[in-house]
């Protein structure tokens, strides 16, 4: 009845103790298109944007974490690379710098065997020269006391021995005994 | 004589009453009368329009201004509302339970607006078509998730009971839950309007009469306690205007949910 009365607008707005929990038609009818439009344009239009706009949001945090430890990884990839290399080429160092070493060390001893045997070549070589001087030196030597004393011989007996001494090897065989001699007394 | 008798005494005549929410039209459309609480809802709806449409038209990936505050706003209702009852569901009735929240808490809130300063919701046939909505959406998803029976079923019958508390248990499940459920919801939040505005205007009434219209020296301390408890009572209207909505909204995710899942 209240409803009624209301919608019809004969209801006055002096009236004492109407019943407030009888709704009025006008307010029920505006009170449904006014939620009907908050709804329309709140829920199918701009939630779903906020929502979108969250969600990409979310995925742009998530993908920016993710994309960071990506690119920690790389690096410490990259720095445990950069420190394998670096050792590598530390053991490469060391390595080349013995072997130089070495091969300094082989280099000397070759040459000091080379000098020693040039040396040595050098004495043996004075030696035979000194040898073979003596040799001669003596051969000659020999020859000459031979005529020497066939000489002086000849000039005490007065007459040349040379051609007799020579004949019979005289010299020859008395110089042989000297040697002889010397060698037994030595 | 102490001085509430006098205060009644006096008061008598032009106590704030019923008559505090009855307007005269302002004008009429058709054979509709419209007063101030269709404008206040109408008001309502522009804004809230234009609130959203300024914080989400188009929303950027890193939030500014009017964003912010809509994005804050919008979180506390999925995270405190939704979610709790919905879980993944949450954000397709986010939806519905965004406007239900803001149209029910601005509704409330033009109660400490100046000029419009009365709460839309304590006229009950705002509270009464949302929670008719609500009713009406419960059924629809109930209907749709548990089948008829199932819905019927499963909200009056809770398990594991022995089978004599059927014979209590089932009527009173049924009439909260089909019966009383819309009344309950729609009266809760109207009330709590209601009173609330009754109050504040009682307290603004005791301060204006003993301070201007009959300024007494036995009068003035009380239209000055009048004052103060205009003051606190409008904070607290505040509180209540926010927790009226919030509630509102959180019954009708849960009716929803009630609607949705048959293990409630």
């Amino acid at each position: 009845m209240y409803l009624a009365q209301h919608a019809s607008g004969l209801l006055a707005a002096e009236e004492k103790n109407p019943n407030p929990l009888l709704p009025d038609a006008a307010e029920m009818i505006v009170g449904i298109f006014a939620f009907l439009v908050v709804l329309f344009f709140l829920g199918k239009v701009l939630i779903p944007r906020i929502q979108k706009a969250l969600e990409e949001r979310t995925d742009a945090i998530e993908g920016g974490i993710k994309r960071a430890e990506e690119a920690q990884a790389e690096a410490q990839r990259t720095l445990e690379q950069y420190q394998t290399q670096l050792a590598e080429a530390r053991q490469e160092a060391a390595r080349i710098r013995e072997e130089a070493r070495e091969q300094g060390a082989q280099i000397i001893a070759e040459l000091r065997d080379q000098a020693q045997a040039e040396a040595q070549r050098l004495v043996d070589q004075a030696h035979t020269q000194i040898d073979a001087d003596r040799q001669l030196a003596f051969t000659q030597l020999r020859t000459e006391i031979g005529e020497l004393a066939i000489e002086l011989a000849g000039r005490i007996v007065g007459e040349s021995l040379e051609d007799e001494a020579r004949r019979r090897g005289t010299v020859d065989r008395f110089l042989d005994e000297l040697e002889d001699r010397a060698r037994a007394g030595a | 004589m102490s001085a509430p008798h006098l205060l009644a005494k006096d008061f008598n005549e032009e106590a704030p009453g019923l008559g505090l929410f009855q307007w005269k039209p302002l004008f009429h459309v058709g054979p509709f009368a419209v007063a101030k609480p269709i404008v206040l809802c109408l008001i309502v709806m522009i804004v809230i329009v234009a609130f959203f449409w300024a914080a989400f038209a188009k929303p950027k990936l890193v939030p500014r201004g009017v964003q912010n505050v809509g994005e804050v706003l919008y979180m506390f209702v999925r995270d405190e509302i939704a979610r709790p009852f919905l879980g993944k569901d949450a954000e397709k009735w986010m939806r519905l339970i965004v406007p239900l929240f803001f149209f029910v808490w601005l509704g409330n809130l033009m109660s400490v607006i100046p000029i419009a300063q009365f709460p839309v919701n304590s006229r009950i046939a705002f509270p009464m078509v949302l929670a008719l909505l609500v009713y009406a959406t419960f059924w629809v998803v109930g209907v749709k998730h548990q089948g008829f029976f199932g819905l019927l079923k499963n909200a009056t019958m809770p398990p594991d009971l022995p089978w004599p508390l059927y014979i209590l248990v089932i009527p009173i499940e049924f009439a909260s839950t089909f019966l009383l459920r819309p009344f309950t919801h729609a009266v809760r939040l109207f009330a709590n309007m209601f009173a609330g505005h009754l109050l504040v205007a009682l307290f603004a009434t005791v301060g204006f009469h003993f301070l201007f219209e009959k300024l007494t020296p036995l009068g003035a301390p009380v239209g000055i306690l009048g004052v103060i408890l205009t003051i606190f009572m409008t904070a607290f209207e505040l509180f209540v205007q926010a927790v009226q909505a919030y509630v509102f909204a959180l019954l009708a995710a849960f009716y929803i949910s009630a609607g949705l899942y048959a293990d409630h």
